[in-house]
């Protein structure tokens, strides 16, 4: 009989106030029992929605048919077959927007908590089986990747499966990608990330770090150096800026550059010999999930007053909601339907306040949501030592510049079939590269569809 | 890892490092830089490219020991290794269609402005050199650059070394008897880039400035090497090093890269403990 709580277990948390001073990890994944009397909740359809709502389409019914029968290394294959980093994916994907948003329980009542029990599979197998390695015998056909974010590790992860020899290139000192400069240790812990890269690295992926293609090596030398085909999961690290007065004052930061120096460089230890400017009163410009780590990073780093403050109203907030909660819990101020017009300085150029104007929301734009509009004379001035710019990123165009025949959109984005193809023969793409910033497991799908492309074209050579 | 094969110190305070880095070296231009980290934990600074070798697959970085990270790196002796080397970045300066050239160097800078001279040099370039020095003892390159100069000018603070003055003084003395120049190409602290584009610009010669704001990543990503020039913002790590002179906001570049000062103060203070407590 299944179990037919219209509750879904909750995640056991770090409260607000000791999680708050500190980077560790917020939620702290279901307990066994927690996780068996949460997939005793699953109706096993059979047509199930929540396939359909995942983005890779782990076949979710099975893997919790599994975990029901405590078949935990079972329940694991299953996901693998479809998703390459479940124990990152269980932590940060938006499940309520995807599998969980489709599940036949959310009718009446909470929808299976998919995801957790992604993250409870995923984390059980890390513990049973460290660094298993699936060997399998090379095909002695090289692959590069370059980039070690999400969709570099899929793709790289498939592809050794099958036999490839594939090495990734990073161009940081870490690979990892995002999933190490960006999402900071309190929302994914980096331990898990170099768990996942060590699997790979037992399945004979290599990799080398320090590695800026377009810069040390071409698109064309990596051909020269006897790789069949190039994956390119660059990603979209640039960021972008609002262009408005002030914005070059110390005390200003991007949200990549703040987020770079405290989960890549470590920052927030006492000892690192990354500087990063401890202050008081922050305000972070953008509503997404990226503004809401940057402005949990800054609380945690001994911020008195730590603002959001965003243009247009709550429901547009593009944010997770699980992520919105979490920040309003822990003390974060939300100056919605605001928008900053100038950044003040005081006469050494350091940050001294944000002039921000009121909005309403007027008619839907092409985005369809109700565009902001300003009212006048309702300026006026937050005091702040420090603001961070999450605004978005978008490619970084080294590759583009350095890589002849390769077509992109305007904005930047390469172009791709639907299997991740370029313009240019052997070299293939995926991720926010293409895409434009979006999500972890988007750029897992994209990694893992590019794989079986790059697996045709090689065989059809 | 990336090995450290020679090492030379040129002043008191700057020291010059070969680092064997194959890959670099076979793609380096004048004007690009590295990043490197010295240890693990350590953080990312960038240096520019001195010199390479591509025959040996070595590249030269000259430096001064300003902070926690270059006392650790000036640490090290030969055939020890450091943990990244990240390369060539960033533009290489732009040398093509340079016939008469103004190279200017103020003090460690001159480690930058060295290639450049040497590039225009071997380009069949008339290059009048302005190098300037605090004294006699922080002079750095000056028979490298007698070799590649068809006029050099060596100016000091103190007058211990070459003539008493600044290298503005130098240039405005050139531009006054007349002598016109393609480009002035200007390399050191930012209050001498920024008056000897002051003094160009009322000749109206045209000058490119070598741009070194604080780094992480060097390659577009953080943007905290965000300068504005010409009204705009630009990114030092690509869209640079180099930027023209009369166009860049010095005042704006001082600031910003005084933002970790007190930090910086207190690591090099850590730094200096570490390293004498090593040596005891």
């Amino acid at each position: 009989m299944p179990n037919m709580s219209p509750k879904m277990n909750e995640m056991p948390t770090l409260s607000p106030e000791e999680r708050s001073k500190c980077f560790s990890e917020v939620a702290l994944g279901y307990t066994e029992s927690a996780a068996l009397d949460e997939a005793a909740r699953c109706l096993h359809c059979k047509n199930p929605p929540c396939v359909t709502g995942c983005p890779v389409n782990i076949r979710i019914p099975d893997f919790i048919a599994r975990l029901r029968e405590n078949d935990y290394d079972g329940a694991y294959s299953v996901i693998s077959e479809s998703s390459s980093l479940p124990a990152v994916c269980g932590r940060v994907c938006p499940q309520e927007t995807q599998c969980e948003s489709k599940c036949v329980r959310g009718i009446k009542g909470d929808a299976v908590g998919i995801g957790r029990l992604e993250r409870f599979v995923a984390d059980r197998h890390n513990e049973t089986h460290p660094g298993e390695s699936a060997n399998k015998e090379k095909n002695g056909h090289r692959v590069a990747i370059v980039g070690s974010g999400p969709s570099g590790l899929a793709c790289a992860g498939d592809l050794a499966r099958m036999g490839y020899d594939v090495t990734v290139f990073e161009a940081l000192h870490t690979a990892g990608g995002v999933l190490v400069y960006g999402i900071p240790e309190f929302r994914l812990p980096k331990s898990i990330v170099r768990v996942e890269i060590g699997n790979l690295e037992a399945m004979g992926v290599k990799f080398e770090t320090d590695m800026v293609i377009g810069r040390i090596l071409s698109v064309d030398d990596l051909f020269e150096k006897g790789f069949e085909a190039v994956f390119i999961g660059t990603g979209a690290g640039l960021p972008k800026f609002m262009n408005i007065p002030g914005e070059n004052y110390s005390g200003v930061y991007s949200a990549n550059e703040f987020l770079t120096r405290v989960n890549l460089m470590g920052a927030f230890r006492e000892d690192a010999d990354t500087p990063i400017m401890r202050v008081q009163r922050v305000a972070v410009v953008g509503g997404g999930n990226v503004a809401m780590d940057a402005a949990r990073c800054a609380l945690r780093l001994g911020a008195q007053e730590v603002s959001i403050v965003y243009r247009r109203g709550e429901e547009e907030l593009p944010a997770r909601r699980e992520e919105i909660e979490h920040a309003k819990e822990e003390g974060i101020t939300f100056r919605l339907l605001t928008n900053p017009v100038a950044v003040l300085g005081d006469d050494k150029r350091a940050v001294r306040a944000l002039k921000c104007v009121k909005m309403t929301l007027g008619e839907p734009d092409a985005s369809g949501r109700r565009r902001p509009v300003e009212i006048d004379g309702s300026e006026y001035e937050l005091p702040v030592d420090c603001v961070i710019m999450a605004l978005g990123t978008s490619p970084n165009p080294l590759i583009k510049d350095t890589t002849e025949g390769l077509d992109t959109e305007r904005w930047g984005g390469i172009v791709t079939d639907g299997d991740g193809k370029t313009s240019r023969e052997g070299v293939f793409a995926g991720g926010d590269a293409v895409t434009g910033a979006a999500t972890v497991i988007l750029a897992m799908g994209a990694g893992k569809t590019a794989a079986k492309a790059i697996d045709a074209y090689i065989k059809s050579k | 890892m990336y090995q450290i094969i020679h090492k030379k110190a040129l002043n008191p305070t700057v020291v010059e490092m070969k680092v064997s880095a194959p890959l670099i070296a076979k793609r380096a231009e004048p004007g690009q830089f590295v990043i490197l980290r010295v240890d693990e934990g350590g953080e990312r600074i960038p240096l520019t490219i001195a010199d390479y070798d591509r025959d040996a697959g070595s590249v030269t970085i000259i430096f001064q020991t300003v902070g926690a990270t270059t006392m650790k790196l000036a640490a090290k002796a030969p055939g020890d290794f450091i943990v990244d080397f990240v390369g060539p970045l960033g533009r290489p300066t732009a040398t093509d269609g340079l016939s008469r050239v103004a190279v200017i160097g103020g003090g460690v800078g001159c480690a930058i402005a060295y290639p450049v001279a040497k590039k225009l040099h071997e380009l069949g370039a008339v290059v009048h050199s302005v190098v300037g020095f605090r004294n006699r003892e922080l002079v750095i390159l000056e028979d490298e650059f007698r070799r590649v100069s068809d006029e050099f000018y060596l100016m000091s603070d103190d007058g211990s070394a070459g003539e008493h003055g600044l290298v503005t003084d130098a240039l405005r003395r050139l531009l006054d008897a007349g002598e016109r120049y393609d480009e002035v190409i200007a390399i050191g602290p930012l209050p001498m880039m920024k008056f000897v584009c002051k003094l160009t610009k009322e000749y109206n010669v045209k000058t490119v400035v070598s741009m070194n704001p604080i780094m992480i990543d060097g390659t577009g990503m953080c943007g905290c090497c965000r300068l504005t020039v010409g009204g705009k913002m630009k990114f030092a790590c690509v869209d640079g090093p180099d930027f023209d002179g009369h166009e860049v906001d010095f005042d704006e570049a001082m600031s910003r890269g005084s933002m970790y000062r007190e930090f910086e103060a207190r690591a090099r203070e850590h730094a200096c403990n570490l390293l004498k407590t090593e040596a005891d």
